[in-house]
């Protein structure tokens, strides 16, 4: 069952209450049409429905998400999928700062650019890996302290001069990992950073990703894929074990 | 190497006598300051491992053991303290930042002890609580601003409150920082006694859902262990914004406490430092402390109160007030010397400040701006009896936090070597082999039997200042009288000095 709901003219906490409450009434997929800044869309559901949000949904859309899918057709923006632990939102547009903050699970797939302290925090274990996907390039602080998950940032149609990543990416990573197409300079990432060339079995990874983001956004995987990625990995995981002194 | 100048702080004595090598202490100390001569066939010491914990000198079954501070006496200086003095070694040695665990231990003035209580004489008489009905009911979270009440009834939905049988509840002690044992402890003690206990920034144990309605969940920056399970099995909301013990920083647990249990509920690898930097990186302002919030509120559908806790420091009033205009139905006012798992011994002991001042501020400056009502004031570091309690509530607190006394209650002897997840007393650690040291069961009553007295205590007092409701207390500074404190010191506690 598909249930529309206009959001035009309406609070988020509106809002949200009807989308809880045609979820609980057994729909398959809701369609939200003018949505224009309302907050927390998605937030705290658990359920594997899906939402098509057409405008422009507000900050901390699929918080603490549990499963949903969320398709939005336009730009997102701040605090998308904030600690969320399961599900998949797609991004037709750009979206802006802390996207993922301290993921558990699931996937974001972003067509365009992000913003600042995207992916910090981001979390994993054994088999529960979040993983974030970017079209395009992302600002300073990416991937901040970041312990576990996949990111991944394409770097697409670029603007001559324009850097793929901001500066201090991965400052504190003691966890996951980053491929980025594209090249980073050494100032760019943090001290706790490590830049390697990607073996086999990360290629394997990246392609499960890119051909996903791929599929979503109607994009060549081939020519995604021509281009050459480096990985960035923690040097250790414990970047701040030698701080301190015993007293 | 060059000559470590760092002598030993603790020296162990060990009566001959007494002694019949039975290697028990070798086998309780964690820290390994007891050790076997297999030459001469009997135990020995080493001093500097020693932390004065105090489990071998308890655990000795003939008492042959105590632990001294170790006499090695500087020249006198008022200036150069030993404690001073050893500082600059450890870092000339180490290069490393000092860390430290526990509280403050300065000797900086305890307000607590310069306030002092009413009783009645004569005049409106006191109530013996044996005899007489007293109410330690709490209730915590935002209260309508007007209530209507038609036959009986009031009118309109009050917003999701905490009920509390008695107005102490267990601070935030993360999964982590101390053993799931110590959390059992808590978690039962709190539901036994009708109050709360606080998960701290860790996640909650599987094992402990059970204890939902009981429990606060906390949220920090690092966000470890919050999921939408957690955030709505929990009976109440903390956002987590500073503690006490180290205002300004992050959360910090030691890689050497990270195993395999702890790497599971934060999502983080084994062995690594879990790091919760100040601030939380999507905070930079009171709009966005809202935006956490309400996610927070409608992530649980608006059933839960959202707590925020601050580290009482020197515009606290003025943040209090932004938070509660944010939409926090609580605020948690931590004083400088709470206690901690890990904070640098100079951030513990010179930021932040005292909790009765902060207190005092806050519930003034929230009564001002006629605000009082929108959120409950919650207070700890340090709350070290029921008189401290009395005293919180008079000042205006609704309930108080304690840790350092829950802690206590289960065995700690406050070493302050928290961080080193060598606890010996089965606390704050994860070592398997220490951890089961702390039965949860003992743990839990002995937590029951504490807030048991206190609770008998804090009715004592009400009743001999005629009191016969805790509601009647709260915020009645009358009740208060200052003794050694300046003008400007009576001032902000808003008290009279005794005798006036
Ligand atoms: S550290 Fe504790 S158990 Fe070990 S010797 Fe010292 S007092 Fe005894
Ligand atoms: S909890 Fe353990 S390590 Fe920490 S102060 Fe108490 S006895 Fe020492």
């Amino acid at each position: 069952m598909t249930v529309l709901i206009d959001a035009k003219g309406l609070h988020f906490e509106e809002l949200n209450q009807r989308i809880r409450k045609t979820l609980q009434s057994g729909a398959e997929k809701i369609i939200i049409d003018n949505v224009n800044g309302q907050r927390y869309i998605g937030a705290g559901i658990k359920g594997t429905q899906t939402l098509i949000i057409n405008g422009i949904p507000g900050n901390d859309m699929a918080a603490y998400m549990d499963g949903l899918e969320l398709v939005v057709y336009g730009n997102g923006q701040d605090a998308i999928g904030n600690t969320m632990n399961k599900g998949k939102i797609i991004i037709h547009g750009n979206a802006g700062d802390t996207l993922g903050y301290a993921m558990r699970g699931g996937q974001i797939y972003v067509k365009g650019n992000v913003g600042y302290r995207v992916g910090i925090h981001m979390k994993g274990y054994q088999d529960q890996i979040p993983v974030v996907v970017v079209g395009g390039k992302a600002g300073d602080f990416f991937a901040e302290y970041m312990a576990g998950g996949i990111q991944i940032l394409l770097g697409l149609n670029l603007k001559a001069g324009e850097r793929i990543v901001g500066d201090f990416c991965g400052t504190g990573m003691h966890g996951g990992v980053i491929y980025l197409r594209g090249r980073v300079e050494e100032h760019q990432v943090g001290r706790e950073v490590k830049i390697v060339d990607v073996e086999a079995g990360d290629l394997e990874i990246i392609a499960k990703h890119v051909k996903n983001y791929a599929q979503y956004f109607n994009i060549d995987f081939q020519q995604v894929m021509a281009k050459p990625f480096v990985k960035l990995i923690p040097y250790n995981k414990r970047p701040y074990g030698n701080l301190y002194t015993s007293y | 190497m060059s000559l470590d100048f760092a002598t030993p702080m603790f020296l162990i004595e060990r009566n001959k006598e007494r002694c019949f090598n039975c290697q028990i202490c070798i086998r309780q100390c964690a820290n390994e300051a007891h050790k076997w001569d297999s030459k001469k066939g009997q135990v020995y010491s080493i001093d500097a491992n020693c932390v004065n914990c105090h489990r071998c000198v308890l655990m000795c079954p003939t008492r042959a053991l105590s632990v001294k501070k170790f006499p090695w006496e500087f020249r006198y200086n008022a200036n150069w303290t030993p404690e001073a003095i050893r500082q600059v070694y450890l870092q000339a040695e180490s290069g490393g930042v000092l860390l430290t665990g526990m509280g403050n231990d300065r000797p900086y003035p305890v307000y607590w002890d310069h306030m002092l209580l009413n009783a009645s004489q004569v005049t409106n008489p006191s109530i013996d609580p044996l005899r007489e009905p007293m109410e330690l009911k709490t209730y915590l979270g935002r209260k309508p601003d007007v209530l209507k009440i038609k036959k009986g009834k009031i009118l309109e939905e009050m917003p999701p409150q905490l009920e509390l049988d008695v107005p102490i509840m267990f601070a935030a002690m993360s999964f982590g920082a101390i053993s799931l044992n110590a959390h059992k402890s808590l978690a039962a003690a709190a539901k036994k006694m009708g109050t709360y206990w606080n998960t701290g920034e860790g996640g909650l144990h599987a094992d402990l859902v059970e204890y939902g309605s009981n429990t606060i969940v906390q949220v920090a920056s690092g966000r470890f262990g919050v999921n939408r399970e957690y955030l709505n099995v929990g009976a109440a909301i903390e956002i987590k914004i500073g503690q006490g013990a180290k205002p300004g920083i992050g959360g910090h647990l030691p890689g050497e406490k990270v195993g395999e249990e702890i790497s599971k509920t934060r999502m983080i690898p084994q062995g690594t430092d879990a790091l919760s930097p100040a601030p939380h990186h999507d905070i930079y302002s009171i709009e966005d402390l809202r935006q956490l919030i309400f996610s927070l509120k409608e992530a649980t559908e608006y059933t839960k109160p959202v707590f925020v806790k601050i580290a009482a420091v020197h515009n606290v009033a003025a943040i209090a007030s932004g938070i509660v205009r944010a939409g926090a139905d609580a605020v948690v006012i931590d004083g400088f010397r709470g206690g901690t798992g890990a904070a640098p011994l100079r951030t513990r002991d010179s930021v932040g400040i005292p909790i009765e001042f902060a207190l005092a501020a806050v519930d003034t400056r929230l009564r001002e701006e006629g605000i009082r009502n929108k959120a409950s004031i919650v207070i700890g570091g340090t709350i070290r009896n029921s008189a401290d309690v009395v005293k919180a509530i008079a000042l205006g607190a609704d309930a108080v936090y304690i840790g350092t006394a829950a802690l206590l209650a289960l065995g700690c002897h406050i070493c302050q070597k928290c961080y080193t997840g060598k606890c010996n007393w089965g606390i704050a650690t994860q070592n398997p082999q220490l951890t089961k040291r702390l039965n949860p069961e003992i743990g839990q009553e002995r937590l029951t039997n504490l807030l048991k007295a206190w609770a008998h205590e804090i009715e004592e007092l009400m009743g001999g200042m005629g009191i016969n409701a805790l509601e009647s207390l709260r915020g009645n500074r009358l009740m208060l009288r200052g003794i050694g404190l300046n003008d400007r010191e009576l001032n902000i506690l808003g008290i009279k000095a005794a005798g006036e």
